[in-house]
């Protein structure tokens, strides 16, 4: 059964297209079709991130407006066959998105993939709630200071709320995915502890990804941070987060400490 | 001219009901104005962005005095959204639409506070505007429980009486009870309790970091705030116009 994650966020900036790549190839080395689909229409990166910019012909738009067919809109990894992008537009805006066209395209995309991951634009307007529609599983994508959070909380309020899953009645199964996580600044106490975090958005943890050179190493390279060097603290930390989605039990590790010590924290579970 | 439709999509047009509050004003409308002034001296900003409704069933009152009514409203930031009871005579375009079929909510009822009584003045429970939706009927105590957090905004907004969280209410997140407020977790947005005029309402968290706390109208921000109740089990409450607060436990 296919299974339709978003990652979301409110604020910007915090990580969102970088988890995207980073969790949907990770996904794809499972040996279970994925593909990722940039919902950021206007302001595309994920093709970037993906190293596919100059593959782009057809984007989620042209499919919806009828203007192209799925197949030819899908671009293939070149570094894993089980590996798509539905890339977006760059020249139009979010009002071409359509809830009418989105549906219709999640519909095709779930005949075909395992897994759809849909990178959502900052902010809680129409793109936003148009990634998260047909959501199963919610990454929500939160760095460790407060903005970010009031912002993530205000995500999960939706998420309970205007996803199809809400509407009848169901969750959507959310996990929180902690990135940019500075050790030394959360040693000083310039950043929210992770305890912190947990408490005040009561969903359980996910993933903690470090702030790491490591990610902007990879983007420039154009490869997902999981494929560009499997062995770095960013790659491990989104690996396990990729493992944890898919049902697995990982112990979880505050980057920088041992590992386990955290256990307790993972699978921490409210409301 | 005829127009082009590009889109062809039909228009949804859904019914939905909102709970208003029903203003209904009394001869002399001066005496009334200055008493709704009292009133709102009282609970600053009471009617602010709330959907008040003007019940003139029983006013005798002319389409020109209807607007100058409107107007005094509006210079008190009361902004109506209908009148109710109103002949079409009395009706001109540009004013609030005439509403029909409303259904009575539980009393909302303001009651007159003691510190505003001036010795000799009538009782104080005549002559305070009152936001009778009915005449008063047995009144059952009503409470809400809500089993999760409430996320940053979110509000709810129960004029009929106390509000329980079994949960935290988060930064930007609301709680507005017409009775009491109580908060099993962290209390980080704002809570408003006694909001529709009942200075007897209490807040109760098990840990309070508000961004803001009201009881009838009396207001406290975090600034407010006494720094040793931050982060404790606390429970406030209204003595005169000061929000009084002890730690629980
Ligand atoms: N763990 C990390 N360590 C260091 N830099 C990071 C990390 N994660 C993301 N970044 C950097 O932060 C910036 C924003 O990341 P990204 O584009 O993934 O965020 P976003 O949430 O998708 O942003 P937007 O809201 O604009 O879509 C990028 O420059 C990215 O390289
Ligand atoms: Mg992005």
């Amino acid at each position: 059964m296919a299974k339709v994650i978003v990652v979301t966020s409110g604020k910007g900036g915090v990580g969102k297209t970088t988890s995207t790549a980073a969790l949907g190839a990770a996904l794809a080395q499972r040996n279970e079709k994925t593909v990722v689909v940039d919902f950021d229409v206007g302001l595309r990166n994920l093709d970037l991130v993906m190293g596919a910019e100059r593959r782009v012909v057809y984007d989620l738009v042209n499919v919806i407006q009828g203007d192209a067919k799925l197949p030819q809109a899908l671009i293939r990894d070149k570094r894993l066959e089980t590996l798509f992008l539905l890339p977006a537009s760059q020249t139009r805006d979010k009002d071409s998105l359509t809830p009418e066209g989105v549906e219709k395209v999640m519909g095709e995309l779930k005949k075909h993939f395992d897994w759809i991951i849909c990178d959502s634009p900052a902010g809680i307007e129409r793109g936003a709630t148009l990634a998260m529609r047909h959501a199963d599983i919610a990454v929500i994508v939160t760095n460790p200071e407060v903005s970010s959070v009031r912002d993530s909380d205000r995500i999960i309020g939706l998420l309970d709320a205007k996803t199809e899953r809400a509407e009848r009645g169901e969750r959507v199964e959310k996990h929180l995915l902690l990135t940019r996580y500075d050790q030394v600044r959360a040693e000083r106490g310039d950043m929210l502890k992770v305890d912190d975090v947990l408490e005040i958005l009561s969903i359980p943890l996910v993933g903690i990804v470090p702030e790491s050179t490591d990610v902007l190493k990879a983007s420039n390279l154009g490869a997902p941070v999981t494929l560009a060097d499997s062995r770095s603290a960013p790659a491990l930390a989104y690996l396990d987060a990729a493992r944890r989605i898919a049902g697995e039990t990982v112990p979880m590790t505050i980057p920088g400490e041992k590992r386990g010590f955290l256990g307790k924290l993972f699978g921490r579970r409210a409301a | 001219m005829t127009k082009v439709l590009t889109d062809t999509r039909s228009i949804r047009i859904k019914g939905r009901s909102f709970l208003a509050l029903v203003l209904s004003p009394e001869p002399p409308l001066d005496a009334w104005l200055t008493r709704l002034d009292d009133l709102a001296s009282r609970s600053a900003g009471f009617f602010l962005g709330r959907p008040v409704v003007l019940d003139v069933a029983d006013l005798e009152i002319d389409r020109a005095e209807l607007k100058k009514l409107i107007d005094e409203l509006g210079k008190r930031n009361v902004r109506i959204m209908g009148i109710e009871g109103g002949r079409p005579s009395l009706f001109e375009p540009g004013m609030p639409p005439a509403m029909k079929g409303g259904r009575p909510a539980p009393d909302i009822e303001i009651p007159a506070e003691a510190s505003v009584e001036s010795p000799g003045a009538a009782p104080a429970a005549a002559t305070a505007p009152s936001l009778q939706v009915e005449p008063p009927a047995p009144r059952a105590i009503s409470s809400i429980v809500i089993r999760e957090p409430v996320r940053s905004g979110q509000s709810v907004i129960f004029p009929e009486g106390d509000v329980t969280v079994v949960g935290s209410v988060a930064s930007g997140a609301e709680i507005i009870a017409g009775g009491s407020v109580h908060v099993y977790g962290t209390l980080r947005g704002r809570a408003l309790a006694g909001s529709v005029g009942n200075a007897s309402a209490r807040i109760f968290c098990r840990r309070l970091e508000a961004e803001l706390l009201a009881i009838d109208g009396v207001y406290k921000t975090a600034e407010d705030m006494a720094p040793n109740l931050r982060g404790q089990a606390v429970q406030l409450w209204l003595e005169g116009d000061s929000i009084m607060a002890e730690r629980l436990n």
